[in-house]
């Protein structure tokens, strides 16, 4: 690696050498991260130096031209790996702008929407006087598409969060019977307007769960959400609440139109959306499993499905009881 | 005798909407739209609440937050933070600094946000 050490500081040099530190700053685990791989290229090289010289010296008349050619392929091995390491870690780069771009981007458009979502709601409440019922409808109409931009940006954000590996969880005891009864609360209305009831079922004396309330919250969501949002005509989304030994299992099962086999090993995947349901359900950004996944592997935690095409999936998430 | 809120926020639009719906409640609303001139108000007004948004031109809330806190005068007055902000770290930064709520505007209704002023005004 050519360095120009007249231009560089002492402590940019230090910086460019601490490999844990520019691993952490791209959010990639070691083995992922180029310098790393670089350096133990090096070593593997450098051993297999040794080696070589050792058996030359041990079984040619000549072992100095053999460690010399060895050498000489070492030096233009080590040259080549270290372009691939420049172009891995100009990705990186151009990864983390992408990722901070939509950090940024996300970030500043939550002002204008939470503004408009504020001043709806000012609006909406002096009807009856100054505003017909037409008038209120097309407000209801914005702010639902005010609450999709929302939603949007969100998972946006939290989505370049998990990127940048700055997804940072609290660990608090919570009550995850408490925080489903609020959701189905929340969503009673949107499933009633679509035909779809709503259960739910718990063991008695469910326990707490050690997670981040909020980011708990967001995750199940997205799986009611989308319990809801996939089914087609009347049917019912299911929540069961279990004690298990170590954790609590929440499983939401819905009558929904299910996902191709084939397609099932993608659907964690960002930007992912099924085939048979992008034919009739336009909505939606293909984030909310991601999001759900990210967050429950981040609170130690684990997350899967079983689906059936035209019969409907159980997702289910397991949190821990312990700290 | 009516409250007193200081505002302090570098979006006009913002300002107003809240601030209209809390003159409606019956508080006085005053407003700053960058952090230095927010901890001058604070210092003359001395208001019973100040709502702190945490980016802002001159000096950022965070700055406000500490400066507000170590004034004799100011020290006692309750902040809401209201901001966009929701990482974990900011949370905790602000909280440590010594705000008695924290509030990311994308995440509550106005109504909501009404109600816990209302809250810490008592």
């Amino acid at each position: 690696m050519w360095y120009n050490l007249n231009n560089m500081s002492f402590k940019k040099v230090c910086d460019e050498l601490n490999v844990v530190k520019s691993c952490r700053q791209y959010g990639l685990t070691l083995w992922q991260c180029p310098n790393f791989l670089f350096l133990v290229l090096g070593f593997i090289v450098i051993f297999t130096i040794l080696i070589t010289y050792y058996i030359a010296n041990l079984y040619m008349p000549d072992p100095r031209i053999a460690a010399l050619i060895v050498m000489v392929v070492s030096a233009i091995l080590m040259i080549i790996g270290n372009m691939i390491v420049q172009s891995f870690n100009r990705l990186a780069k151009a990864n983390q702008s992408k990722s901070e771009f939509i950090s940024i981007a996300s970030h500043r458009l939550r002002s204008p929407i939470t503004n408009i979502k504020w001043m709806l709601s000012i609006l909406m409440k002096s009807n009856g006087k100054e505003i017909d019922s037409e008038q209120l409808e097309q407000m209801r109409a914005i702010k639902e598409n005010n609450d999709r931009m929302n939603t949007l940006v969100n998972d946006l954000l939290i989505a370049a969060r998990v990127d940048q590996g700055r997804l940072i969880l609290k660990s608090e005891e919570m009550d995850l019977k408490a925080l489903v009864e609020q959701l189905i609360k929340e969503y009673q209305p949107y499933a009633q307007a679509n035909h779809i009831a709503l259960h739910l079922q718990s063991d008695q004396d469910l326990l707490k769960v050690f997670a981040d309330r909020t980011q708990i919250k967001i995750a199940v969501q997205r799986l009611l959400e989308n319990g809801i949002k996939y089914i087609k005509g009347i049917g019912s989304v299911k929540i069961r609440l279990i004690n298990k030994k170590k954790s609590v299992r929440c499983e939401v099962e819905d009558t929904g139109v299910g996902i191709p086999k084939q397609e099932q090993k993608k659907v964690f995947q960002k930007f992912f959306r099924s085939q048979n349901i992008m034919r009739y359900q336009t909505q939606g950004s293909g984030l909310g499993l991601f999001i759900a996944k990210s967050i429950i592997q981040n609170s130690r935690g684990k997350i899967g499905f079983s689906s059936q095409e035209n019969k409907g999936s159980i997702f289910w998430v397991e949190l821990p009881v312990k700290l | 005798m009516p409250k007193t809120i200081l505002f302090i926020e570098d979006e006009p639009t913002l300002q107003k909407t809240v601030g209209s719906i809390l003159q409606k409640e019956g508080i006085v609303v005053k407003s700053a739209l960058d952090g230095e001139l927010g901890i001058q108000k604070a210092k003359e007004i001395l208001p019973d609440l100040i709502l702190l948004d945490l980016i802002l031109p001159r000096k950022d809330g965070f700055e406000v937050l500490e400066e507000l806190k170590k004034e004799e005068k100011t020290k006692a007055i309750p902040i809401i933070v209201l901001t966009n902000l929701e990482s974990a770290k900011d949370i905790e930064r602000a909280i440590g600094l010594g705000a008695v709520s924290y509030l990311v505007k994308a995440n509550y209704e106005l109504d909501e946000v009404i109600s816990k002023i209302k809250e810490h005004l008592k």
